[in-house]
């Protein structure tokens, strides 16, 4: 049974850096034509990298937006970003001090992703505009998310599993030294759902992930009159 | 279709979120371009026999060369962020105008031939075939948004509906079904050089009528010179400046602000349309055509600058994409920003003390400004971000007493548009335009009632257009839409004086002396 979970996760982890490098090389090729930030926007690149950062990390635009789904996003964006900062520690021996060092927050940071995941399905469901624009997937995302954490503070909270188990079966993906992976029900359920998120990410709307940093409208610096902007297309019918 | 009757949304003291009510809008149908309107711009005259396979090929085609396309299909995960910030939707209650809901008209049909999950499990992510309803669904729909960009500025991934409503208009048009108000025009521009047809006697005749009103009135010889060669600036302003109100009463400011100024100026007969209705219709190809007009005008007369007159979208085109578009402008002075917006200009004049300003002047007036959709999100004046929101109304308070701004939340870059932008301004879809004004009218509706305000002004011949028709609707006075440059012509002191020699008709006829 260890095995086949070994494959799973061999398997899913290639899918998901194939699948993610496949998009990120698609956007990266993929011109961009015009000059379409949405101004007021930075003139400098300093400032375009200050204001990605600031809509990654804080979600500058849907906090300006409505407050309630910031609120449920960023608790879950955020809870879920320490949980697996967290989960780094499962990986490598060794563990870092950052990763040792936030380990109690990460801890009752599923808290704060299981309530996020909560208020954006229930949001999902009650308001008409949402609803109306949701289709089974988006639903489904919600609740493999709210099932993944779930399971994954219960282990923490409740019924604890063989943690130094884990580590070895998953450390002994780079050492080839092999492990057991403790054949908790809990656990197994955790962990194949991560196995299908891993899998479906790069065919999904988590396309989100890459896809912000490549959104022109966020991404480029505002001097269009300065620096003369021209993408090879468009230079093919200067030559004609 | 056309003069379908239709009721005008009531005003409320706050613009609230309206109740989904479905297909409020879908019998909304603007007129199809002719053949040879289609012809002219190189898109198939008629809907195609295979438009289906031309249409998925089309959107490949467009995936593969705009990133913002490609990125803004995959990106969006249905957070609902945008569903309340599109004025179609606050007026039409209709949910295929909030913006993600326009989108995934586009979107549906992108995952379904170009998603693995859409191709397989199509049901599970939304995915569509493309049909004829959804053709018709688009044809609706993407004449339903004025690209305005609203959408975007509140979008965590900044996912603009304008790009994909330009995508979805090319693929309409390269499978024959274009739309006949955009696509006439720019077949006008391409063939005369301005939206309106006007040919180069006709302007002439206009401007040499501005000169003699505004003689009459100032006993000053203001000139409003054409196809001058040598001339130091090259105004291009959206041809409705020649004629409608109250856009010329802003062609009147700013050739009294150029005489004043005592620099050298002149329109162009080629170049004289600022508008670029190229963008409307994502098409790169015609907007390339379109600005290369103004290139071309810029080279034949020899000006050191360009200045653009009051107007939105095409100062969109003017800051973000001209340089692009029909650059290098390295034969210009290097001095000054290629091009220059005429508030650009007049502040700096302003700043510098050349115009002589009598606020008394407006009295009878008490002015708020509207922020033109695409100069706050898509432009900038001066050196600074937001340059867009304090230049104008720097210029404005320069020569007026009374200002007040509208509700925070409906101006500078949460500013609604006026209804009519990007390739809606036609009596087709008075509908649209009317339910689409309804968030814009609500803040200027409170600031009348609040702060006494009388009037609107705009630096956007769309907007000044779509007020002009729509006010009434509203039980609000046409004539309340004014000019930015207007206001400026109201204020400014005439103390370059003009020789008797130099008047307009001097000579010709001594009739009336």
């Amino acid at each position: 049974m260890s095995s086949v979970y070994a494959l799973l996760f061999i398997l899913a982890t290639l899918v998901l850096v194939l699948g993610l490098a496949r998009k990120i090389v698609q956007y990266a090729k993929t011109p961009a034509p015009l000059k379409i930030p949405t101004t007021p926007a930075p003139v400098t690149r300093s400032g375009v990298v200050m204001r990605l950062f600031r809509e990654v990390v804080l979600f500058e635009s849907l906090f300006k937006s409505t407050k309630w789904t910031w609120i449920f996003s960023w608790m879950f964006h955020m809870g879920l970003f320490l949980v697996l900062a967290r989960h780094v520690r499962y990986f490598i021996d060794p563990v870092w001090l950052p990763i040792e060092l936030i380990q109690p927050f990460g801890k009752y940071a599923a808290f704060a992703m299981i309530a996020g995941l909560a208020g954006l399905l229930i949001r999902r469901i009650f308001v008409d505009r949402v609803r109306y624009i949701s289709a089974p997937s988006d639903y489904l995302w919600l609740l493999l998310l709210l099932v993944i954490g779930m399971s994954g503070a219960m282990m923490t909270f409740v019924i604890h599993t063989d943690v130094v188990a884990v580590k070895q079966f998953f450390t002994g993906f780079w050492t080839l030294s092999g492990g057991n992976l403790p054949m908790d029900p809990i656990l197994l359920v955790h962990l194949t759902l991560v196995a299908v998120l891993m899998l479906l990410l790069p065919f999904s709307k988590l396309l989100h992930i890459p896809g912000v940093f490549f959104s022109p409208t966020r991404n480029q610096v505002d001097n269009p009159r300065e620096k003369r902007h021209l993408v090879e297309w468009a230079r093919k019918l200067e030559d004609s | 279709m056309a003069g379908a009757e239709f009721k005008t949304p009531e005003l409320s003291e706050f613009i609230e979120v309206p109740k989904l009510v479905e297909g409020t809008m879908e019998h909304i149908t603007c007129f199809v371009a002719k053949p040879d309107h289609q012809e002219a711009l190189g898109f198939p005259g008629e809907k195609v026999e295979n438009w289906k396979e031309v249409a998925i090929d089309k959107m490949g085609d467009l995936l593969s060369r705009y990133r913002s396309f490609q990125v803004f299909m995959d990106a969006c995960v249905k957070c609902g962020s945008c569903t309340d910030k599109c004025h179609y939707f606050l007026g039409t209650q209709d949910p295929k105008n909030m913006p993600v809901g326009r989108q995934d008209l586009l979107r549906k049909v992108y995952r379904r031939y170009f998603t693995f999950a859409g191709k397989y499990f199509p049901k599970l992510v939304g995915a569509e075939d493309l049909t004829e309803e959804i053709i018709d669904d688009w044809y609706s729909y993407f004449h339903q948004c004025s690209q305005c960009r609203r959408c975007s500025v509140f979008c965590p991934y900044g996912i603009d509906t304008a790009e994909i409503s330009m995508a979805a208009r090319e693929i309409l048009d390269s499978i024959g079904v274009g739309q006949k108000y955009c696509n006439e025009i720019i077949g006008k521009v391409h063939k005369i050089g301005n939206n309106l047809g006007l040919p180069g006697p006709a302007i002439e005749n206009t401007l040499e009528g501005l000169e003699e009103d505004v003689y009459d009135e100032t006993e000053v010889a203001v000139k409003y010179p054409l196809d001058v060669k040598g001339a130091d600036i090259l105004l291009v302003t959206p041809s409705a400046d020649f004629f409608a109100e109250p856009h010329v009463d802003g062609l009147i400011g700013y050739g009294k602000v150029f005489h004043e100024a005592g620099v050298s100026w002149t329109l162009s007969t080629t170049a004289s349309e600022a508008g670029n209705f190229g963008m409307f219709i994502g098409s790169y190809e015609n907007m390339r055509r379109v600005s290369l007009r103004i290139r071309q005008a810029a080279l034949e007369l020899g000006v050191k600058r360009i200045v653009f007159g009051e107007c939105g979208h095409a100062w969109r085109i003017a800051y973000s994409f001209l340089n692009t578009l029909a650059g290098p402008f390295d034969f210009l002075d290097p001095d000054y920003p290629v091009p220059q917006h005429i508030c650009e200009f007049t502040l700096n004049e302003i700043e510098k003390g050349t115009l002589e300003l009598d606020k008394s002047e407006n009295d009878e007036m008490s002015i708020t400004f509207h922020d033109s959709c695409n100069v706050a999100r898509a432009s900038r004046m001066g050196d600074k971000p937001g340059g867009q929101f304090e230049i104008p109304r720097k210029v404005i308070k320069a020569v007026v007493n009374n200002y007040h701004d509208m509700e925070w939340d409906t101006i500078h870059e949460r500013t609604y548009c006026c209804g009519g932008g990007g390739g809606i301004l036609t009596d087709d879809l008075m509908e649209v335009r009317v339910k689409g004004a309804k968030p814009r009218m609500s803040a200027f509706k409170n600031v009348m009632e609040e702060k006494g305000v009388t009037h609107l002004a705009a630096i956007c011949a769309i907007c000044k257009s779509q007020f002009t028709k729509v006010f009434p609707y509203y039980g609000m006075d046409m004539f309340q839409i004014v000019s930015v440059h207007q206001l400026v012509s109201n204020a400014i002191v005439m103390n370059r004086k003009t020789p008797p020699e130099e008047a307009p008709g001097y000579g010709e006829d001594d009739d009336e002396e």
